[in-house]
């Protein structure tokens, strides 16, 4: 694990390095806010309070036919596909923190023996790309209440192998169609899409879909993201 | 009883500049960042160069864009209200193709004279496309921001892909109308002190 987090950290120095590099943008440096960087935060916020007061827990994202999910899938990160990491599905354990009760961690073989529920979803991304595909695996309401999580915490947060992190709101973390997906376009996960295990989130833009997730947790402490701290506004619900 | 003086008529009221220049702020920050947004996943062969773009990259132009909207809807609001409980709608009528033809032909060939208070057939026309287009543009975007929570939105604009096409059309549509309406004001100039001032024309 040690290497895996060394050389993530340095894939995300790199691609933040990126963006520093770009002139006079806005949110260039998050830790050196500026006027209009305060402002954008505050309305970021605001918008964040309209999403969860618009949210509606039973309204469901729209749901396709087999014939209409995109091929091929396409593959999409903040690094290059050559450099997607593979995490040994027999040795993995999806680790879990914060407030749950048991926080055993789980095994790739545990996960698929709990209740399976598939879906055929679009993926809409902040760039205004979308895919259909489809994926199953274990609705996230479902493993939260098996695993005795507090479900009245604010947060569910998660860290992928590759460095990646980000968090949802537990109302969206408890609807329905969120899962933690084992399976795309019914074969298991591969490892550019998610490989071993996924958040599928048709509510929410992409970029909350973390993949490869090795830690999950519940939490009352804003846990922010990848993105998210570089600007993207955190709910980023559809 | 003391005769009555006949007042000087404002030609622009204050509420109507004010919901105009609000109005302008607001679409040149949307427009600019749409442009910046467009450019993440452009619909067509073609991007906006970054120069004329609000937020150098998609992060900030999305929280630019996002920020805008709340005031560009609020003042449109406010704009509807004031129009519809002052009968500042009513300027837009009658409005009947005979006239549009004689004022657009008149304009054309450079012969249209300019009553101040009063609009054209054209200006008529113009004004109410660019308030369509307003509404239109205001729907698609909510569609594109929640297609999931206002799906009847996404809906009404034949789904979410489509939904961005209109969007992008609509936007296209108010870019042509600032066009020309900037244009017009650069060949008649005396036009914009009284939209800034409110202007006074006699009894």
């Amino acid at each position: 694990m040690r290497n895996i987090n060394r050389r993530s950290m340095l894939l995300r120095a790199m691609a933040m390095g990126a963006l520093s590099t770009l002139p006079a943008c806005d949110y260039e440096n998050p830790a050196d806010p500026d006027l209009a960087d305060k402002f954008l935060h505050a309305m970021s916020t605001w918008n964040d309070r309209v999403q969860e007061a618009l949210f509606n827990p039973h309204t469901l994202a729209p749901t396709f036919r087999a014939d209409q999910i995109t091929m091929p899938p396409r593959f999409n990160a903040f690094y290059d596909i050559s450099q997607v990491l593979v995490v040994d599905p027999a040795t993995f354990r999806l680790e879990l923190g914060g407030q749950i009760q048991d926080k055993s961690p789980w095994s790739l073989a545990a996960l698929n023996a709990l209740p399976q529920a598939a879906q055929i979803t679009r993926l809409t991304c902040v760039e205004g790309w979308r895919v259909i595909g489809e994926w199953a695996g274990v609705p996230l309401g479902y493993f939260l209440r098996r695993i005795g999580a507090d479900t009245s915490c604010r947060y569910v947060s998660f860290i992928c192998a590759d460095g990646y992190y980000t968090s949802i709101d537990m109302p969206s973390a408890l609807h329905p169609q969120t899962i933690l997906a084992l399976k795309f376009l019914g074969q298991p996960l591969t490892p550019p899409f998610g490989a071993p295990v996924r958040l599928r989130i048709p509510t929410k833009l992409g970029f909350k879909n973390p993949k490869s997730i090795v830690q999950m947790a519940v939490t009352n402490i804003y846990p922010g993201g990848y993105w998210e701290d570089q600007g993207y506004n955190w709910f980023s619900g559809s | 009883m003391a005769d009555k003086k006949p007042k000087r008529r404002v030609i622009h009221p204050w509420p109507l500049r004010l919901t105009h220049w609000l109005n302008a702020l607001a679409i040149v920050m949307m427009i600019g960042s749409g442009w910046q947004i467009y450019d993440a996943s452009p619909l067509f062969g073609f991007t906006f160069p970054r120069l004329i773009t609000i937020g150098q990259w998609l992060g900030a132009a999305i929280a630019w864009h996002l920020a805008f909207m709340w005031l560009l809807v609020a003042n449109g609001l406010v704009y509807f209200i004031w129009s519809a409980a002052s009968g500042h709608f009513g300027k837009f009528f009658p409005l009947t193709p005979r006239a549009l033809w004689r004022d657009l032909s008149a304009a054309l060939t450079f012969r249209m004279t300019h009553e101040a208070g009063v609009y054209n057939a054209v200006q008529k026309l113009l004004y109410l496309g660019v308030l369509f287009a307003g509404v239109v543009i205001v729907i698609s975007g909510l569609a594109i921001w929640k297609p999931v929570q206002l799906w009847f939105f996404c809906d009404l604009c034949g789904g979410y892909v489509i939904a961005r096409y209109v969007h992008f059309f609509a936007m296209a549509a108010i870019a042509g109308f600032l066009a020309v309406h900037v244009l017009l004001v650069a060949i008649v100039p005396k036009v914009l002190p009284p939209m800034i001032t409110g202007g006074r024309i006699g009894p």
